[in-house]
C-alpha cells in the first residue's frame, strides 16, 4: 500500500525575506500611486478657495506658493496626507487618553459598542440558525422577516432604537450595541445556516446507521461542517457591527466615538478631523477582521485543515 | 452447484440448504451452518414518487441471507441494489414487503446498531484524523474512552494503517481513505456488514489488493457481509452467492452459487472454475439485457 502520500513536500512558496519582498513591492507601488495621486487631487479641489484668498489680498502667486497655500490650509476641501497624519499624530499619539479630543478615547467608545453588539449579534444568529435548521416552521416563517429587516436602511432604524431605548432609560453603549446586533446577526444566520446544511448526504446517512440523536448530530457533524462559513460569515458580522455602532453615534447627539468625531468634523468643517475619524475607522476594521481571521486559524489548524 | 434462476425458487429455501450440505467446501459450511438467517426479504417491491412518474426501483424482490455468508448484488447501475442495501440499512423504506434484519425490522436493528455500513465514497469527517474518525462511531454508541482507544487500534492495525492515527483525511489516498472508512464500520463490532461500491472508485491494483484483505478479514471473523459491486470479477472473487439483478424495474434475475476454495488468492481468478463462474453471472446480465443500454 502506498505510504507516500502522507510524506509529500510541502508547497513551494517563496519563504522569509523573498516572501516578504514578493508581497511587500505591490503593495508599496499601489500605496505610493494612491498618495501622489491624493495630493494632485488637494491641489486641484483647494486651489479655488486659494486663488479667491489671494485675490482678497491682492498678492500675486507662483505655481509653487499655490501648490504649498493649498498642502497647508487650516480647514482644506482636501486635506493633504501629511495633515491628516499630523492631525492623526496628534490626536492619537500626542493627547491624553482620557481626553475628550484623543482619537484613542472615541476609538474605544466605539469598539466597545461594536463588540457588545458584535457578541450578541452572532449569538442571536447562530440561535436563528439552529432553529432554522431544526424546526421547518422557524424556516418558513422567520427567513422571511429576517430578509425583511435587512431591506431596512439602518440609518432610518439607528434614530428610532437610540429613541424608543433613550425613553426606556438607556443611553450610552446600549443603544449603539442593539443597532450593531441588527447589523450583524443577518450574515451570521444566513452563513450558519448554510454551513449546518453543508454535510453531504452519506454523511448524515453514516450518523443515520450508527442511529445518533439529533444533538450528536449537530455535535459531531452539523458543527463542526459549518466552521468555515461561521468565520466567513463573523468577519462579515463584526464589519457590520463596526459600521453599526459608527452609524449609531450620529443620532446620539455625538458625545463620544468616532461617528461622533465624523459629525463634529462635518459640523465645523473640520475636514482633518473626518479624516483622522475614517483613518481611525478602517484601522479598526481591519485589526477587528484580523483578529477573527485569526481565531479561524487556530481553530482551522486544530481541526486539522489543509489551509 | 445448481444456478437457482428464479426468485421463486430463491424462495424455496430447504432445497437451497440441502444442496450446500452435499458441497465439498467445508470452510464456508463452517459460518453457514450454525446460523440463521441474518437478511429476510419478502415480496418487496420499492417505488419512487417523482415529479412525472412513480419510478419502480424494486420489483418482487425474495431473498435470503445466511449467517456467515458473503453475497453480491451485481447489475448495471440503476437496477437498485444500492436501494435493496439501503433498505436493509432502513435507510429507504420499502412500499410493499417485509424485510427482516436478524429477526427484528430493518429501524429496530439500526437501532441495536446491528450493522455497519460502508459507503461508495469514504465519507470520512475532514476535521477529525484517521484515529479519531474511526472512534466516531464508537464515542456515538458511548462507550468507555479507554476501550475505544482499544478498538479503534485493533482494527486500524486490521487494515493495515498503524502509524496514520494522526493524519488527516486529505493527507491519505484514496484507497487509504476507504480502508478508514472500513476500520470505522468495523470498529464498533457489528455482525452484519454492508458494503455499497466500497472499491468502485478506486484503481484496479488497490482494489485488488483490499480485496484479498476483505476476504481474510471475511475469514478470520466470521462476519455477514453484503456487498455491492459493478464488477463481476470483484463479485465472483469475494462472494459465495452472486445475486444477479436487472434495471427498469429492479429485480432479481437470477442467483449464481459461488464455491471457491475459502484461502484462494488473487491467482484463482486464472482457473477454468472461476472463469465459469464469471461467465454464467454474465450471462444471466446478458439475460437480463443489461447489456442494452
Amino acid at each position: 500500500m502506498t505510504t507516500d502520500v502522507a510524506t509529500l513536500p510541502a508547497a513551494v512558496w517563496p519563504t522569509g525575506g523573498t516572501r516578504f519582498a514578493f508581497h511587500a513591492v505591490p503593495v508599496v507601488a499601489v500605496l505610493a500611486f494612491l498618495i501622489v495621486g491624493w495630493y494632485a487631487l488637494a491641489v486641484w479641489l483647494n486651489a479655488t478657495q486659494v486663488t479667491d484668498r489671494f485675490a482678497r489680498d491682492g498678492r500675486r502667486w507662483t505655481v509653487l506658493q499655490l501648490v504649498d497655500a493649498t498642502w497647508s490650509m487650516e480647514r482644506p476641501v482636501l486635506p493633504a496626507p501629511h495633515q491628516i497624519a499630523r492631525d492623526f499624530y496628534q490626536t492619537v499619539f500626542a493627547t491624553p487618553i482620557d481626553s475628550k479630543r484623543s482619537l484613542v478615547y472615541h476609538a474605544g467608545v466605539t469598539v466597545s459598542a461594536t463588540l457588545v453588539g458584535f457578541v450578541f449579534g452572532a449569538a442571536l444568529g447562530i440561535v436563528l440558525a439552529i432553529g432554522i435548521i431544526h424546526l421547518p416552521v422557524l424556516d418558513r416563517s422567520l427567513l422571511p422577516w429576517i430578509i425583511a429587516s435587512q431591506t431596512v436602511p439602518i440609518l432610518a432604524i439607528a434614530p428610532m432604537v437610540v429613541v424608543v431605548l433613550g425613553n426606556l432609560g438607556f443611553s450610552g453603549l446600549l443603544p449603539k450595541a442593539v443597532i450593531s446586533m441588527y447589523l450583524c446577526f443577518f450574515p451570521v444566520t444566513v452563513g450558519v445556516v448554510k454551513g449546518l446544511r453543508s454535510p453531504d448526504p452519506l454523511q448524515l446517512d453514516l450518523m443515520c446507521t450508527y442511529s445518533a440523536s439529533r444533538a450528536q448530530v449537530f455535535r459531531k457533524l452539523r458543527w463542526p461542517s459549518a466552521t468555515s462559513f461561521l468565520f466567513a460569515s463573523l468577519k462579515v458580522a463584526i464589519a457590520g457591527s463596526l459600521i453599526g455602532a459608527i452609524v449609531g453615534e450620529l443620532p446620539t447627539g455625538a458625545q463620544a466615538g468616532l461617528g461622533a468625531r465624523l459629525l463634529t468634523g462635518s459640523y465645523y468643517g473640520q475636514t482633518m478631523q473626518i479624516w483622522s475619524a475614517l483613518i481611525m475607522a478602517s484601522l479598526v476594521g481591519v485589526v477587528l477582521v484580523s483578529i477573527v481571521a485569526l481565531v479561524q486559524r487556530l481553530v482551522m489548524r486544530h481541526q486539522g485543515s489543509a489551509a | 452447484m445448481t444456478a437457482v434462476s428464479t426468485p421463486d425458487k430463491v424462495f424455496a429455501l430447504p432445497e437451497r440448504g440441502a444442496s450446500r450440505a452435499a458441497s465439498p467446501l467445508q470452510a464456508v459450511e463452517k459460518f453457514v451452518e450454525p446460523s440463521g438467517i441474518a437478511v429476510d426479504i419478502s415480496r418487496l417491491s420499492l417505488t419512487f414518487q417523482t415529479a412525472d412518474a412513480p419510478v419502480t426501483a424494486l420489483d418482487n424482490i425474495d431473498l435470503q441471507i445466511q449467517r456467515g455468508e458473503f453475497v453480491s448484488f451485481i447489475g448495471p447501475s440503476g437496477c437498485g441494489k444500492t436501494t435493496l442495501m439501503r433498505v436493509i440499512a432502513d435507510l429507504a423504506t420499502p412500499s410493499i414487503g417485509r424485510v427482516t434484519v436478524n429477526g427484528v425490522s430493518p429501524e429496530q436493528a439500526r437501532l441495536m446498531r446491528a450493522y455497519g455500513y460502508v459507503f461508495q465514497a469514504p465519507a470520512l469527517y475532514a476535521w477529525r484524523n484517521v484515529l479519531r474518525n474511526v472512534l466516531l462511531p464508537l464515542e456515538i454508541i458511548g462507550m468507555p474512552a479507554a476501550e475505544r482507544k482499544a478498538r479503534a487500534a485493533k482494527y486500524l492495525s486490521m487494515v493495515g494503517l498503524e502509524g496514520f492515527e494522526r493524519k488527516f483525511p486529505w493527507q491519505l489516498s484514496g484507497g487509504m481513505q476507504q480502508r478508514v472508512s472500513i476500520a470505522r464500520a468495523l470498529a464498533f463490532e457489528p455482525e452484519l456488514l454492508l458494503m455499497d461500491e466500497p472499491f468502485g472508485a478506486l484503481d484496479e491494483i488497490t482494489r485488488d489488493h483490499l480485496n484479498e484483505q476483505l476476504l481474510q478479514l471475511w475469514h478470520k471473523t466470521g462476519k455477514t457481509i453484503v456487498f455491492v459491486t459493478h464488477s463481476i470479477s470483484e463479485a465472483v472473487f469475494l462472494s459465495n452467492r452472486i445475486v444477479v439483478m436487472s434495471p427498469r424495474p429492479g429485480r432479481i434475475l437470477e442467483i449464481v452459487e459461488n464455491k471457491l476454495p475459502p484461502d484462494r488468492g488473487l491467482d484463482i481468478r486464472d482457473t477454468t472454475h472461476f472463469l465459469e463462474v464469471a461467465h454464467r453471472v454474465r450471462k444471466a446480465l446478458r439475460a437480463g439485457h443489461s447489456y442494452d443500454d
